[in-house]
């Protein structure tokens, strides 16, 4: 193993890159070759994903493991291609296995105009996603980032439904705002944690002896905190995340809300709050208050949605919001709850968001208002449907997963703060509310009348090209749900390795 | 220069030190000679000789002439040049400037009834020039190099006369260059008269060469005279590189000047800038640094903030090009100040530039193809379904901005990444968050250029058969390979770096 875990590692990303740049370069290859490269290419990366979970055994408790670094040229600045798992980054390498595949299978079947070139940005995508959880060098788990986050501007703007061009603008400009401000943050923990390095070790070991000033700590977290908050739709800088998911092609919407959504979270969970848990103990109030917002606000906001993509990317908008108080409760309970969320979420919001074109491709519409009485005609897609909303609410049995997160969140929370717990338990409420309601109005109920004539032509079912990649997801989420385990152990043994409690950091430094 | 210091020139051969520039200079000969003797159905392989006969030169400085890359500063001439790694470098990044241009050249001049040779000829002198310029070490040097060069632009912003907005970009580019060299020269003058009079401590009679004048400057750091000169210097060569507030005439002259003129202007002129700019500020005027390091600084955020701002209301490309080629010359402005007390990164600017000149070049080649019978009416609207028609050039031109924008994995975000990081290890705090905002700004117009080619379509309402301009373009095969070596250049130098990089990070 010690030969083979560094060498999938990089092949998971090296892979659908080349791929990817193939089907740019050779437009007009024949169908056939198409799928074969597009299965390699999504492919390989779940099979590496799945031998490394299998093998993960780190040398120390909760360390990496697979690593391996390449020169890139920039050693004297201290940046290398440096990747390598640990617990914390394991789960997630999953999840963005998993969806990737699920995204690539199902883009295939969706018969896009210049399909070709939509896959190849799909496959640059994963290599992004790929390398963002697979990087121990800071520098590389930014550029990856952005690597995955330019095809997503793309895809919406070529491929994209209504209001694609403002959309892909809207997120250009936001997502930008939010990248620098974290690069200006990163920039400042190099510099100032005078590691001398972009390693993400490295830095650990320097500031574990030196840390950083208060002041600094304050204001490079701030940095770190609003430039990932964008990214992940902190309440009030969401607005981005409905229009970008409504107007986005699936396959990019669900990669998007499924895995590089979850960069910033990861981000603070990884880098921020470890290395500078000075930082997270002064925001800590007011990240409670903007997740408050997501949970509550954006909650309301959604139940008045009537359009089915703008519902579900509110909805995706508002568990991050659970995320972040799981990261505001200072504790590795609550980092670990936001682990399992974000796996859980990822999984069922592109679940979500495939269903949700398979519903539109049947009707025609996305108007919730106007569909009704669906199952009659798609019982397989209507049970599919039931299922993803009832993992999004966290009803446990389809939502197992989700609700593990969600309930170790809650109970960090209360440890913390036991009103903003509270007021979490409304939120969830609110998301069983619309979620309901939707299977309600889409698939039960009397159809009116416009949609009656659609629902009496030709509708069929879910086909097999729909049905595999939710299956896929389906199933991992079946699995996580079972088997928590499986993942948290290592998220655990990693957390209490470097997530340093900033209340334990307050004890030790009082006298 | 007296007789004995000729004699020694003569006897070392120190003509060998300047073997680039001589090359240049005498290929720029030989392209008239050929002219001369050529048949006139042979006149179109002269540009390609030309260009061929550049690709050998740089090879052979690039590969077999190494050592001059790691070689410690060696002065020739009597103290006229200065020969150093930085130098040496700004040589490739000239010659493959000089390449790059010739090619677009080629291109356009296709399409207009110009004599052809005379325009590579200049770009060949100008481009010596700049070489020499970036390796001066007397004002006497900088003055005739930077004049070389301010005379070749002369010619070849206003080439295509028989068009009128060519005609008063020359005439813009006249006026304004001539008053830039007269504040440059009036500088240089009262340097040279503060530098020689014999009351003050360090003076000496060869005050304009560089070590004597800085030996001068450290014994007299505070006096006035001495401040105003070096002020002026700075502000004469703010007016070539486009620093604000010296930048009026870029938008003027970058729409009318012919395509690869823009280019070169964008490219070579700002380049020859700054390598002037690393000269002055961090060898000769150190003990000034007091002073004009908050000028800089001032210069600097106000450059990219005006590039930008300026660059959002733009419809026409080359004004585009040019106003954000403003921003571009802010950030590098960065570099250097933070390259007073950061030495690395000196490489920073120089990874910069080079990221830079494949951006640019790789939109201008794009801009060019595009390029209708009027050169200078080059507007977004040509760009629409520009990805459909021609995918390759949309590819080329979609990386070549992306980079200009700083958009990770592509060289451009290296280059800014570097300097960002230069800059707050040297303190600058305000300073960076104003190139951020600048780089959040300049993300608008980049992208709606993009989007112009990728997502908006030809609408004609009345036609059946829309007029699709960019349907029509031929791609010869040199062309796409110039244009494919840029794109993989910005796209490698965006993941790779490789001994590149560790020489720039180490050499300083």
């Amino acid at each position: 193993m010690n030969e083979l875990g560094p060498n999938l590692l990089l092949g998971s990303i090296g892979v659908p890159l080349f791929v990817g740049i193939l089907l740019l370069a050779y437009r007009n290859l024949p169908a056939w070759v198409v799928r074969i490269v597009v299965w390699i290419g999504f492919g390989l990366p779940l099979v590496a994903a799945l031998t490394l979970w299998w093998s993960y055994a780190p040398v120390t408790p909760g360390g990496y493991d697979f690593v391996s670094q390449y020169s890139t040229g920039l050693e004297a600045l201290g940046i290398s291609l440096h990747l390598g798992l640990n617990g914390v980054a394991l789960p997630l390498f999953i999840l963005a296995a998993v969806v990737g595949l699920a995204a690539g299978l199902y883009a295939l079947s969706s018969g896009a105009e210049r399909l070709s070139h939509y896959l190849a940005l799909l496959l640059i995508m994963q290599a992004g996603l790929m390398g963002v959880f697979a990087s121990i060098d800071i520098f590389f788990f930014y550029l990856f980032h952005e690597l995955a986050l330019i095809p997503t501007f793309i895809m919406i703007g070529v491929w994209g439904g209504r209001d694609r061009h403002y959309a892909a603008m809207k997120m250009t400009i936001y997502l930008t705002v939010g990248a620098m401000l974290s690069l200006a943050g990163l920039i400042v923990l190099y510099v100032k944690s005078g590691a001398e390095s972009f390693d993400l070790i490295a830095m650990r070991e320097t500031l574990a002896l030196w840390p950083l000033t208060e002041t600094v700590q304050h204001n490079a977290f701030g940095l770190l905190l609003f430039g990932f908050g964008i990214l992940v739709s902190l309440f009030p800088f969401h607005t981005w995340a409905p229009l970008g998911y409504g107007a986005a092609p699936s396959s990019a919407a669900m990669l998007h809300a499924g895995v590089l959504k979850k960069f910033g979270l990861y981000g603070l969970i990884q880098i921020a709050v470890p290395l500078m848990p000075g930082g997270i103990t002064g925001w800590a109030p007011l990240l409670c208050w903007l997740a408050l917002g997501n949970v509550i606000v954006i909650g309301l906001i959604t139940l008045t949605q009537r359009d089915l993509k703008q519902m579900i990317g509110y909805s995706s908008v508002m568990h991050m919001g659970y995320a972040f108080l799981g990261i505001a409760a200072l504790s590795v309970l609550g980092a670990g709850g936001v682990i399992l969320l974000m796996v859980a979420h990822g999984l069922t919001v592109a679940l979500l968001f495939l269903l949700a074109t398979c519903v539109h491709h049947r009707s025609q519409t996305f108007d919730m208002e106007e569909m009704g009485g669906l199952v009659k005609k798609t019982p397989v897609l209507a049970a599919f449907f039931t299922f993803a909303v009832l993992a999004s609410i966290g009803v446990p049995g389809p939502g197992l997963a989700n609700f593990w997160g969600e309930f170790v969140i809650f109970l960090a929370v209360w440890d913390y703060h036991a009103v903003t717990a509270a007021l979490l338990a409304v939120g969830i409420i609110l998301s069983a509310v619309y979620g309901l309601r939707a299977v309600a109005k889409i698939f039960l109920g009397r159809p009116t009348e416009p949609f009656r004539a659609t629902l009496d032509g030709e509708i069929k079912d879910l086909l097999w090209g729909e049905r595999l990649p939710a299956l896929l997801l389906i199933i991992a989420l079946l699995g996580i749900g079972l088997w928590p385990r499986s993942l948290t152990d290592a998220a655990n043994a990693s957390l209490e390795a470097n997530y340093q409690l900033p209340t334990q950091v307050v004890e030790a430094t009082e006298p | 220069m007296d007789s004995i210091s000729l004699k020694v020139i003569a006897d070392t051969n120190q003509w060998l030190a300047i073997y680039p520039e001589l090359a240049l200079g005498l290929l720029a000969l030989g392209l008239l000679v050929l002219e001369l003797i050529l048949p006139r159905s042979a006149h179109r392989l002269i540009p390609r000789i030309a260009i061929w006969l550049q690709v050998l030169l740089l090879v052979y400085l690039v590969l077999l002439d190494r050592d001059k890359f790691f070689a410690g500063p060696e002065i020739t001439f009597d103290g006229l040049l200065l020969h150093s790694p930085m130098g040496q470098i700004m040589r490739v990044f000239f010659i493959l400037c000089s390449i790059l241009v010739c090619y677009l050249g080629q291109v356009a001049l296709e399409r207009q009834s110009m004599p052809r040779i005379e325009f590579f000829h200049i770009v060949l002198v100008v481009s010596a020039a700049m070489m020499l310029l970036a390796q001066s070490n007397h004002f006497v040097m900088l003055f005739v190099a930077l004049e070389t060069v301010t005379v070749g632009f002369f010619i070849l912003v206003s080439y295509f006369r028989h068009n009128p907005l060519t005609l008063e970009a020359g005439l813009k580019y006249l006026i304004l260059g001539a008053l830039s060299s007269a504040i440059l020269l009036f500088g240089i003058v009262l340097l040279y008269g503060v530098g020689g009079s014999p009351d003050l401590p360090g003076s000496s009679t060869t005050s304009m060469n560089f070590d004597s004048l800085r030996v001068f400057l450290e014994a007299n750091s505070g006096n006035v005279l001495a401040i105003v000169g070096a002020v002026l210097v700075i502000a004469g060569i703010a007016f070539k590189v486009g620093l604000v507030p010296f930048q009026i005439w870029i938008p003027d002259v970058y729409q009318g000047a012919p395509t690869p003129t823009t280019a070169f202007l964008a490219v070579g002129s700002k380049g020859a800038g700054i390598a002037l700019l690393i000269i002055l500020l961090h060898r000769v005027f150190v003990p000034l640094q007091s002073v004009l390091v908050p000028m800089l600084g001032a210069m600097a955020a106000a450059t990219i903030l005006f590039g930008n701002l300026a660059a959002l209301t733009q419809r026409n490309t080359k004004r585009l090009m040019g106003l954000s080629g403003v921003s571009h010359a802010g950030f590098l402005l960065l570099g250097i100040i933070a390259a007073i007390s950061i030495p690395w990164a000196r490489g920073a600017v120089v990874f910069y530039l080079f990221s830079y000149l494949f951006a640019t070049f790789a939109v201008f080649a794009v801009m060019t193809h595009l390029a209708g019978p009027d050169d200078t009416d080059q507007e977004l609207d040509h760009y629409l379904d520009l990805a459909k028609e021609q995918p390759f050039l949309g590819t080329v031109l979609a990386i070549g901005l992306g980079s200009l924008a700083g958009i990770p994995p592509l060289a451009g975000f290296i280059g800014k990444a570097l300097i960002f990081v230069a800059v707050f290890q040297a303190g600058m705090y305000g300073l960076l968050a104003v190139a951020i905002l600048g780089v959040i700004i300049s993300i608008y117009y980049y992208f709606g250029w993009i989007k112009a080619a990728y997502f908006d379509t030809w609408q004609l309402p009345d036609q059946d058969q829309p007029d699709v301009p960019a349907a029509k373009i031929a791609i010869t095969p040199y062309a796409r390979l110039a244009m494919l070596g840029l794109t993989a250049a910005t796209v490698i130098l965006g993941f790779f770096q490789g001994s590149f990089g560790n020489w720039l990070l180490t050499t300083w």
